[in-house]
Order: C-alpha cells, then sequence, then structure tokens
C-alpha cells in the first residue's frame, strides 16, 4: 500500500532533482563568464600551458594595463559613452511623446501606427543598411556619430510599445480633471503623465544604455577612423592573424562588460518587465 | 447638430495633437523604414559602387544571384541555423521554463543567470566562445578529454562550425525561456486544481493545460525567432574577422565557407566588393521572405489566441 511518506518521499526526490538540474545549468550558464575573468588574471603563457586549467596558476593583474596600450581604451570608452548619452537622451525625448499619441490621445492615427510599430521591427537591417549608407556618406556624416545617434531622436519602435503599454495604465480621470482645469494637450503629457511614466523611462533608459553601449553593426558600417572607433570595435584590434593575446583581450573585454553586468543586476527587474511586454529582446 | 459640429472640432483637434505628438516616429518613419526600402527595391535593379551613381541594368543582379554558387552556399548555411538552431533553442527554452517556473529556491539567482548572456554585448560574448571553442587550450576540449572524448576543431573544422554556432546559440536562450515561463505561470493554478480532483495525471496536466495555455506564446516565439534566424549575421561576422586576423579587406564565410550566412554575404557584396547593387538585390529578397514571414505570424498568432478563447 502506497502511504503519505511514500508520496512524501517520491516529491522530495523530484524537487532534489529539479534542484540539481537547475544548478548544473546554472554552472554551464556562468561557465563563459567564469573563463572570462579567470583569463583576464593570468598571464599570457599561463593561458597557453597544457593542461587547461579553470583557474590561473599565478594570478596577474598586469593585463589590465597592458590591454589599455594595446588600443586607445580610455579614448573609445569616451566615445562610447558620449554615444550612449546621447542615445539615451535622444530616446527619452522621443518615445515618451509618440507613446502618448497611441495611449492618451483618440485619434485615427494612433491604431495604425500600432500595427507599424512591429512591422518596423522586422525590417532587415540589411535592407536599409545600404539607403541609408549613401545619403550619410553624400552628406559626409561618415565618421562621425550622427548616424549612430541621430535615430534615437525618433524614437525606436520596442521602446515605444513598451511605454505605450505602460501609459495605457494609467488612469484617464486625471487626465480629464486636468482638462475641466483648462490644461491643454501639451501640459497634460508634460504635467502629469510624464512625471507618473517614471519607471518606464527608467526601462527605456536603460535599454537604450545597452543598445548603444554594445551597438556593433551601426560603429563598424560607419566609423573606420581609428581615433573614432566605439570599445565595441576596439576589442576587435586584439585578435591578430597568427595568434591573439587572450589574456589581454579577455581583460579589456571584462571592463566593457562589467557595466552592462552591474546595470542589469541592479535593474533586473526593468529588463523582464521589457522582455514580458513585447514578447523579444531589443 | 450643434453637438455633431461641436464634436467634429474636437475630433479635430484630438487628430492634430495625436499627429503632432507621434511626428517624431513619423518622420523617423519615413527616413529609416520608408525611404530605404523604397531606394534599395530601385537600388536593386541597378549597378552601383559607394563611390558612383547607379545605373539601370535590370533584372541582372537578380539572373547574377540565382547563378551565384555562394548564394546557394549561404542560403544553404542560414535555413541550416533556421531548421535546426531555432527549433533546438526553442526546444531547450521550453525546457528550462518548465523546470524553474516551478522551482521556489533561490528563484531571482537562477533568472539572473540565465538571462545574463542575452543582455551582454555580442562581441564580448561571441570573443568568450571563439576562445573557448579553441581546439588545444579551450576549456570545452580540455573538458571532454578529462571525460575521454577528443572534442573537434569547433571553428575552424567546416564540419562543426556551424554547430558551434548552434552552442553558442543556446547560451542565448534566456529571452525567450523568460518569456514562456511568463506564460507558464499565468496559467491559473484552479485549472491544476479541478484536474486533479477529477484525478488527472502529471500528463494530462502538461499536455491538456499547460501546453495549450502556453501555446500562443510559443508559435509567436518559434515565428520570431525563425525570422530572427534569417538576419543572423553579427556572431559569424565577429567570428570571421577575428579568424582572419582582423583584416576588414577580406571577405571570408568561415571555413570552406561553411558559415557564410545569407546577410554576411550581402556585407560582403555591398563593402568589400562595392557591388551595392547585387546586394541591394539580394537584401530585398530577404526583405521578401522575412515580409510574408511577420504577416504570418501576426495571423497565426491571432488565430491561436481565439482559438483559446480569445485570451
Amino acid at each position: 500500500m502506497k502511504t503519505i511518506q511514500y508520496y512524501q518521499r517520491k516529491k522530495r526526490v523530484l524537487r532534489l532533482l529539479r534542484g540539481s538540474m537547475v544548478f548544473l545549468l546554472c554552472v554551464i550558464f556562468i561557465t563563459p563568464f567564469i573563463v572570462m575573468i579567470s583569463t583576464s588574471f593570468r598571464t599570457n603563457s599561463d593561458a597557453f600551458t597544457k593542461p587547461v586549467s579553470l583557474l590561473p596558476r599565478v594570478w596577474t593583474l598586469d593585463n589590465f594595463p597592458a590591454a589599455m596600450k594595446v588600443i586607445p581604451y580610455w579614448k573609445y570608452m569616451g566615445n562610447t559613452l558620449l554615444i550612449t548619452a546621447l542615445s539615451i537622451i535622444g530616446n527619452l525625448l522621443s518615445t515618451p511623446m509618440v507613446a502618448y499619441s497611441l495611449a492618451k490621445i483618440k485619434w485615427r492615427g494612433a491604431s495604425i501606427i500600432s500595427g507599424l510599430l512591429m512591422a518596423t521591427m522586422m525590417i532587415p537591417y540589411s535592407v536599409t543598411m545600404i539607403p541609408l549608407y549613401k545619403v550619410y556618406s553624400a552628406l559626409h556624416l561618415t565618421n562621425t556619430y550622427v548616424p549612430l545617434i541621430l535615430p534615437t531622436f525618433f524614437g525606436s519602435s520596442y521602446f515605444i510599445i513598451i511605454m505605450r503599454q505602460f501609459m495605457t495604465g494609467i488612469s484617464d480621470s486625471l487626465l480629464d480633471a486636468a482638462k475641466i482645469d483648462g490644461a491643454n494637450e501639451f501640459q497634460r503629457y508634460l504635467r502629469i503623465v510624464l512625471p507618473l511614466c517614471k519607471p518606464a523611462m527608467t526601462t527605456v533608459a536603460i535599454y537604450a544604455f545597452m543598445n548603444a553601449w554594445s551597438d556593433y553593426l551601426a560603429p563598424m558600417i560607419y566609423i573606420t577612423k581609428t581615433e573614432k572607433l566605439t570599445l565595441s570595435l576596439g576589442l576587435q584590434q586584439f585578435m591578430g592573424e597568427y595568434s591573439t593575446d587572450w589574456a589581454r583581450l579577455m581583460a579589456a573585454a571584462l571592463i566593457f562588460v562589467i557595466p552592462v553586468v552591474v546595470f542589469y543586476i541592479i535593474f533586473q527587474r526593468n529588463f523582464v518587465q521589457g522582455v514580458s511586454t513585447s514578447g523579444l529582446k531589443a | 447638430m450643434k453637438k455633431r459640429v461641436k464634436q467634429s472640432v474636437k475630433d479635430k483637434r484630438n487628430n492634430l495633437n495625436g499627429f503632432l505628438f507621434a511626428l517624431p516616429w513619423i518622420i523617423g518613419f519615413l527616413c529609416f523604414s520608408i525611404y530605404p526600402l523604397a531606394s534599395s527595391l530601385y537600388y536593386s535593379f541597378t549597378s552601383f559602387s559607394p563611390v558612383s551613381d547607379p545605373v539601370w541594368i535590370g533584372m541582372k543582379n537578380f539572373q547574377n544571384i540565382f547563378q551565384d554558387p555562394l548564394v546557394v552556399k549561404s542560403l544553404k548555411n542560414t535555413l541550416f541555423m533556421s531548421f535546426i538552431s531555432t527549433p533546438l533553442n526553442l526546444l531547450c527554452a521550453l525546457c528550462l521554463a518548465l523546470i524553474c517556473a516551478r522551482q521556489q529556491k533561490a528563484k531571482g539567482v537562477v533568472r539572473t543567470i540565465y538571462f545574463l548572456p542575452s543582455v551582454i554585448p555580442m562581441v564580448a560574448g561571441t570573443m568568450v566562445w571563439i576562445w573557448m571553442f579553441d581546439p588545444t587550450y579551450g576549456i570545452i576540449n580540455s573538458v571532454l578529454a578529462k571525460l575521454g572524448i577528443r572534442g573537434p576543431a569547433w571553428l575552424l573544422d567546416p564540419k562543426t562550425t556551424r554547430w558551434s554556432l548552434v552552442m553558442m546559440g543556446l547560451w542565448h536562450v534566456g529571452t525567450a525561456m523568460l518569456v514562456i515561463m511568463n506564460a507558464v505561470q499565468e496559467v491559473s493554478s484552479s485549472y491544476y486544481e479541478a484536474a486533479k480532483i477529477d484525478g488527472a495525471n502529471v500528463f494530462d496536466l502538461f499536455f491538456h493545460i499547460t501546453i495549450p495555455g502556453i501555446a500562443h506564446v510559443i508559435v509567436y516565439q518559434a515565428i520570431l525567432n525563425l525570422i530572427n534566424s534569417f538576419q543572423y549575421f553579427q556572431q559569424v561576422y565577429i567570428i570571421v574577422r577575428a579568424s582572419s586576423g582582423n583584416a576588414i579587406g577580406l571577405a571570408s564565410g568561415g571555413p570552406a565557407n561553411s558559415i557564410l550566412m545569407y546577410p554576411l554575404y550581402i556585407f560582403h557584396n555591398a563593402f568589400v566588393y562595392m557591388d551595392m547593387g547585387k546586394a541591394s538585390a539580394m537584401a530585398w529578397l530577404l526583405f521578401l521572405v522575412v515580409a510574408a514571414m511577420t504577416v504570418i505570424m501576426i495571423k497565426v498568432t491571432k488565430r491561436v489566441t481565439e482559438g483559446m478563447g480569445g485570451e
């Protein structure tokens, strides 16, 4: 006869099984990070010594200053920060405005634009890159940051979807009250809706930071001058034809990745919100 | 009568306000989507390089495309990603989501770890993988060696390059997992309670409650990932450029062109061979496929949702 104890034991075994599986998968997922960290604290000859060890045989900090000399690291960091700051500003200006139009104004275009938002996200970059490259180069804007920053001031569909979702949740009664008090549309937007949107604005800012900081494709197409490169392109310069100094590369990559990881851990809730609102990643 | 006039004045004002607030997006849409799409279509019937003006050549680009063996090769490689990597990814996402949805201990930490690979910059992530894939000094082969398996050359052997990409892709499973997990947790627990009382076993619960409850999300993710797989570019570009010693001018598709993806070949044509007409034609074909898939995605998602009783 199967007793209550039997079922309890079965349940406990199942839970243990699931727990150890989750743990094992965590280890696999985190291994690349461990490899990155451990490689950046070992000498290059240690990295190329058999047998391969997960942790450095000799710990060293030399890779970090050395990596800064292989590429003009701080210059690239400055360039990346400039682009990142400007694109955060651009997105924060444009996103809530458009979202307000879609969520809080009853007009004919709202449903049309809402339908087009998703569609524009699906347009392959390979299609738009050639005509846009031609326009920017005709305007002598290659090797400037204009092609990287300008689009953010016109609103990204992904951010608008997140913001619209958030604004739809804001009660109309506040807006109606303000309307009776004689506030016009812009005042209502600026004084009432915008202050209430702080959490969504944070989400947009965080995603804008991540996107600009990690952007690879656009800088690769538009920036060719060495002194104007961003960090994501700078990392590529560590790659040699015959051998790569992995210890230094990983040290450089680690410093490049740390701000992202820190932001992610602090603002994790915003990330989850973004993904679950739209069902996809920026 | 008076009321109607008032109404239409209000409508007009709303239309104007709505338009003005949406104006940034409308301008952006015209400049960064419509204009490039239209001119790209025109360019696909012309021959031009970054320094010369387009010259009309009719269908010649398209004829070239279909005769180019590398186009065929790149298509095959891309389809490999679409129909092997994508389903595998989704399956893993589903399994992980089901495991983690019920996980109580250290829930937050587990979620953080699974999602972390999806947020770190692609360049950094890809480079670590290139290093881990190193046949002699990489960690993957040394772990395999400890298990008594002689690991392959991964990114250096045309037989294993694409499988290496599949493995790399699995590391980014977090996004899909998170979305599916949310869906699993949203399935009302009262359904489970009711079914348990009726004597349903674990399999009944899974196939008759969980799966129908999350079907719309899975279909959506499947099509979305399929669309994304057609645009798989950055990782292979980083790998190819790393293996060619960072020489920008070199058009490479990895060992024996085994990871020459369709978008990568578009890029080579545009910015290495400077044949922007052909690249535009290739890009437009890609756009047509993606557009068709998107329409299907919207229709199917709608139908699945309606089939569930309009959730």
